[in-house]
């Protein structure tokens, strides 16, 4: 029995500038079925998902819903043609009820009429399986009692298709269960769900289907009653590419960072780090490997002093810095440098030249009130020759130089302090591929001259090049710390999502 | 199909351009509006100038307008580039004016010299502590200081009315509200024919730009203007450089009060401040919060309204023209902001 | 003393009645998410144009209309230059100010000295309500007022429940706090929010109008002064609701008019003194909502922010 399946999307391609987020993807869903979509960052599920609640338009490719042809210039397209999307970022007014936000947008008449609306949500949630206070305001919701009501309110608009970003990323496992009964009632009344996903063990648990995104491309869609967590893994981060880095061997010193017990909480009470242990010797690379938001920012933001500790120690050289923050660390000549993923928005001041960024360290080292740029204007020119960096000229504002112009910088400030400790979060990331090899080759140098150094990265292949060890973590634990060399993707992907590893390994 | 796409990036000299030509739009837009009250816009504009730096008498009274609205205008900036919205310029030189009119009104026989710098210091004083008050609301509590300074402009206001009809009214002034005025000591002296406001005005600019590009305080606040983030990864004392850039701005701005009183008025009056502190925030604004070029622009805005008196009595057209004036200039060039940020482009169509 | 204070409240009233008129075009404007400091420019306007169509046409309802359309006319170049252009906010409300101010003056040059015509002076006499205006002391203060009062009441009352009880008054209400949220619920949010910057205008006109058709009713140059700004705090103070600015309007009026009253009675408490108690008082309340983070009387969350669709 050959169904048309209900969603169909064909040949989708969309381009950001230079960025390919989906190349000729290929999509199908069946009604009363449940399809996970899995991937790493950045391989393009959100986009995909975009394009299919209406946000996106693709730059080429077709969409079907029960095999007609759709196009979708706007959400409300998409809404018409019955799909819903559950974003990760839930789109409520705060200080709305329940009530009011499902009312939000819709023809209901001149007049509210609560009684008349709050019936029928009654008849939809009872028949759903969902339990809404209707009255309850949304700042006074839990993030699952927020969620549900987001279904609700997409289900009110009719939706028969409901795509799930995410969904389960804060829940605890008491709301993850009430999600998943949600999700086998709605199949049941023959919806299509798109559940996006990296959490593997939930993606086995609910699904139907798997289709697996890498880099933009579909690789293969499966059933997923024929696959495992190990399968889907090497299927999620594929073969290892050899991108032949070198991995510098260099004999470990004496261990120069203990960070122990660490525990980070956020400003809405829950914990981004959960009893952390790690420690980095000098000479050593150790690249952490996780889900993105699985506490990375947080490990290097409490040790550059900027993040608030609650609890455990951060050993450098014999002393403890938690409590300082990052003024304290820099006058004790802690010698430590952190190029923060965020380049523009952290790192450095866009709006500035070369010379004024190159101070954003050092300026209050200078005794006086005044700023003397001269040592600046000289390392701007050293940087420029050192790591070839184009710019119209060290007076440019740098907001509008290339990425990786703009990260060559950020490297060359905090590498001239000549640290003993380098924290590096995504150091690469969108840039091209021969800066990228320049900037593994500084890595290796550093490493030679004994520094120690943190690596983020999200691409597998060139932590396990180029690291000794790598740490994986999520959720804001350590899941796994293995040798480089004997490490796999697949392992690493198992332990992305959630799998400790069984032995200690490193 | 037109779509409007976020610039990448786009020259200084680009950018003024667009500026420039928005300001030629509006001066033709008004001339169009000249025309319609029956008189020539050319004759118009050239009258506007003689009556602005025609003669010695009326360059001395630009000159006088623009001295309170630079130094009000810099003041403005140093916060605005932190992005703290300080709409309170108005009520700091008021306050300004206050503190250094106590000075004046209560120890009048003081030498000359030092009579000044008291005034000086006191209207310093008075500005800050007023500017003071909502940057401590903000840097504790996050309260919105657009509004907090902008109420605090009225209370400062409706305080000096307090005082000149009451308890500093001038008994000698037979019954007419009005404070006393203060002695010759207590007076600015004049150079070259205008009040010596015009030597702190050159000296301020000079002072503020060396600030803001030369030193430490200043580079922190021009980081933290951009970002919070940024600046705490640079281990900038966040509350600390807001409270200092504050006081800064509205201690300027109180300085304009005493120039206002002591070198204008001769006085201390309700309407010292006059509207200069909601016309330096434009004035700012249109600057870019480049401390040279606010000197420019706040030349340029006296000129206008010095002219503007000028042509009500040569051509008849009302001196408020000015006003309109000053607000189409303003009106363009705030559009053409969105041409500097934004280019139009065709829309890619759906490919095959 | 019981008469003394009946008069002094129906004079409160009266005096409050430009207020809430500015304050709840005001509402409406910053529940869209603007942040409108033109509002005394767009009184201005208002009052100057009412009060021409008025002494030329002799015809009430064309006074009035003329000020809406003055009015929405600044409110239209405030929502063109933030909206369309996503220029500064408070510096656009500033421009407008200056351009309402100097509009005002221009016009009203030819005016100055001139009283509104017999004709709208008798349209806006006292009106005393049947029944109502016998209700024991309420009924004199609210109920024996002229027509552009009783207008106030119905269009706080409507505004009241248009914000509140229909639906696309619960998508304003979104669209200041999240217009993201807004626009994901297929809310068109650039119309919204032109449409009520007009009508906010509109409100803000009809504000001057009063002032120049009926409180004074002499044109002069200043018929303003100043309550444009009072009513950016009354926002505040009402929290950024019709019915509490019923009865904020009518507070303020009292204040601004209590000044002379005290002498009379012998207290001793100068007007300028009291003047300040409404800049304060806000000020007192902004602090007070950003203290305790509290959610039910903040200020739109969106507002002063421009809102555009990121890549479409």
């Amino acid at each position: 029995m050959s169904k048309v399946p209900y969603i169909s999307m064909k040949k989708i391609t969309k381009t950001f500038g230079k960025v390919i987020a989906n190349n000729n993807i290929n999509l199908e869903v069946n009604s009363g079925e449940i399809h996970a979509l899995l991937g790493e960052n950045g391989a393009g599920k959100s986009t995909l998902m975009n394009i299919l609640s209406g946000i996106y338009t693709p730059d080429r490719g077709s969409i079907f819903i029960s095999g007609k042809e759709e196009k979708f210039s706007s959400p409300k397209d998409a809404i018409h043609a019955k799909i819903g999307m559950i974003h990760q970022h839930f789109k409520l007014v705060e200080v709305m009820t329940s009530l009011e936000n499902i009312m939000l947008g819709q023809k209901t008449g001149f007049f509210v009429n609560k009684r008349k609306l709050a019936k029928e949500l009654k008849i939809l949630s009872d028949q759903y399986g969902l339990e809404v206070d209707l009255n309850k305001r949304v700042y006074d919701m839990a993030v699952g009692e927020k969620q549900i009501l987001e279904i609700l309110k997409v289900l009110y608009r009719g939706a028969k298709i409901l795509v799930l970003d995410e969904p389960t990323t804060v829940f605890t496992p008491q709301e993850t269960k009430k999600l998943f009964q949600i999700m086998y009632k709605m199949k049941q009344l023959g919806c299509a769900l798109i559940f996006i996903s990296h959490k593997m063990d939930e993606v086995i648990e609910v699904s139907d289907k798997v289709t697996i995104l890498r880099k933009g491309e579909t690789i293969v869609t499966v059933d997923t009653k024929d696959t495992s967590p190990e399968n889907l893994a090497e299927l999620m981060v594929g073969h290892p590419v050899d991108l032949s880095i070198n991995r510098v061997k260099v004999k470990a010193k004496e261990t120069l960072l203990e960070v122990k017990n660490l525990k980070v909480v956020d400003e809405d009470g829950i914990e981004s780090l959960k009893d952390l242990s790690f420690d980095i010797k000098a000479g050593e690379i150790l690249g952490v490997a996780g889900i993105v938001n699985s506490g990375q920012k947080e490990i290097c933001e409490a040790i550059a002093g900027m993040q608030p500790v609650k609890a455990g120690k951060i050993i450098f050289q014999g002393e403890d810095l938690v409590g300082k923050n990052t003024r304290d660390i820099l006058k004790k000549g802690i010698s430590m440098s952190f190029i923060p993923e965020d380049r523009l928005g952290m790192g450095l001041v866009g709006s500035m030249d070369m010379v004024d960024n190159l101070m954003l360290k050092e300026y209050h080292s200078q005794k006086g009130f005044f700023i003397d740029k001269k040592p600046a204007v000289a390392r701007a020119n050293d940087i420029i020759k050192k790591l070839q960096v184009k710019t119209p000229g060290i007076h440019y504002p740098i907001k509008n130089l290339s990425g990786g112009n703009i990260q060559k910088i950020l490297l060359g400030r905090e590498l001239a302090s000549d640290p003993k400790l380098l924290i590096m979060a995504y150091p690469v990331r969108g840039l091209d591929i021969n800066t990228c090899y320049k900037i593994y080759d500084l890595i290796n140098e550093q490493k030679k001259n004994g520094v120690g150094i943190l690596l983020i990265s999200e691409d597998l292949d060139v932590l396990i090049q180029l690291s000794d060890r790598i740490m994986v973590v999520c959720s804001g634990e350590v899941t796994g710390m293995l040798q480089a060399e004997k490490a796999t993707k697949e392992g690493i992907g198992l332990m992305m999502t959630g799998h400790k590893s069984k032995v200690k390994e490193a | 199909m037109l779509r409007f796409v976020k610039r990448d990036e786009i020259s200084k000299r680009k950018s003024i351009m667009i500026k420039i030509a928005s300001v030629m739009l509006a001066l033709v837009i008004f001339g169009i509006f000249i025309i319609f009250l029956k008189k020539n816009p050319i004759q118009v504009y050239q009258s506007m100038i003689k009556g602005s730096f025609g003669s010695a008498y009326s360059t001395k009274e630009t000159i006088k307008l623009a001295i309170p609205l630079c130094i009000a205008a810099l003041g403005v900036s140093v916060a605005f580039k932190m992005q703290f919205w300080n709409i309170g310029a108005e009520g700091q030189i008021m306050m300004g004016a206050f503190f250094a009119s106590m000075f004046a009104l209560k120890m009048p026989n003081l030498p000359r010299p030092m009579l000044l710098i008291l005034m000086m210091a006191g209207g310093v004083l008075g500005g800050s502590l007023w500017a003071l008050i909502p940057a401590i609301f903000k840097a504790k509590w996050k309260t919105n200081e657009t509004i907090v300074t902008l109420m605090m402009n009225y209370i400062a206001i409706k305080w000096v009315t307090f005082l000149q009809y009451g308890p500093l009214k001038d008994p000698k002034a037979k019954g007419f509200p009005k404070i006393a005025n203060f002695t010759q000591n207590a007076i600015l002296p004049d150079l070259f024919g205008v009040h010596i406001g015009w030597i702190f005005a050159l000296i301020l600019v000079v002072v503020v730009y060396i600030f803001m590009k030369y030193t430490k305080k200043g580079y922190e606040i021009a980081v933290l203007g951009e970002s919070e983030k940024t600046a705490l990864y640079s281990g900038i004392n966040i509350k600390k450089t807001i409270i200092i850039s504050i006081l800064l701005s509205g201690g300027l701005c109180g300085l304009v009060g005493m120039i206002q009183a002591s070198g204008v008025s001769g006085t201390l009056a309700y309407n010292v401040s006059g509207g200069v502190g909601f016309t330096a925030i434009i004035v700012a604004w249109l600057s870019s919060l480049s401390a040279p070029i606010i000197l420019v622009i706040s030349i340029l805005f006296a000129a206008l309204e010095q002219g503007g008196s000028f042509i009500q009595s040569s051509f008849g057209i009302p001196e408020a023209a000015a006003q309109i004036l000053q607000a189409t200039i303003l009106f363009f060039v705030l559009g053409s902001e969105f041409f500097i940020k934004f280019k139009i482009e065709r829309k890619v169509g759906d490919a095959l | 003393m019981m008469i003394q204070l009946i008069a002094f409240l129906t004079a409160a009233v009266v005096a409050g009645t430009p207020l809430l008129f500015a304050t709840l075009g005001e509402i409406i404007i910053e529940r869209a998410g603007n942040l409108n400091l033109g509002v005394e420019g767009m009184m201005l306007m208002g009052a100057v144009t009412g009060f021409m169509v008025g002494l030329k046409t002799g015809n009430v309802m064309a006074a009035l209309i003329g000020a809406m359309v003055a009015g929405a006319a600044g409110g239209l170049i405030f929502a063109f230059l933030t909206i369309t252009l996503r220029a500064n906010q408070v510096v656009s409300g500033l421009a407008v100010a200056t351009f309402g101010s100097g509009f005002s003056t221009i016009l009203g040059r030819q005016l100055v000295g001139q009283t509104a015509p017999q004709a709208i002076k008798l349209f806006f006499k006292t009106l005393n309500l049947p029944i109502l205006s016998k209700i024991p002391f309420i009924g004199p203060i609210l109920f024996k007022q002229d027509p552009f009062v009783y207008l106030g009441y119905i269009v706080a009352i409507m505004l009241g429940i248009y914000l509140f009880n229909t639906s696309k008054g619960l998508n304003l209400r979104a669209i200041g706090e999240n217009p993201g949220c807004a626009d994901a619920a297929s809310v068109n949010v650039s119309l919204y929010k032109y449409i009520h910057i007009l009508f906010g205008g509109a409100l803000c006109g009809l504000g001057g109008a009063y002032l120049s058709l009926v409180y004074i009713p002499t044109w002069q140059e200043n018929v303003v002064s100043g309550r444009g700004w009072i009513a950016i705090a009354l926002v505040i103070f009402a929290s950024w609701n019709p019915y509490k600015a019923i009865a904020g309007a009518f507070l303020f009026g009292g204040l601004d008019i209590i000044g002379f009253r005290l002498q009379n009675a012998g207290i001793q408490f100068p007007q300028s003194l009291v003047d300040i108690i409404p800049y304060a008082v806000t000020i007192l309340i902004l602090v007070v909502v950003s203290m305790k983070k509290s959610k039910k009387n903040a200020p739109p969350k969106n507002l002063g922010v421009a809102y555009f669709r990121e890549d479409r």
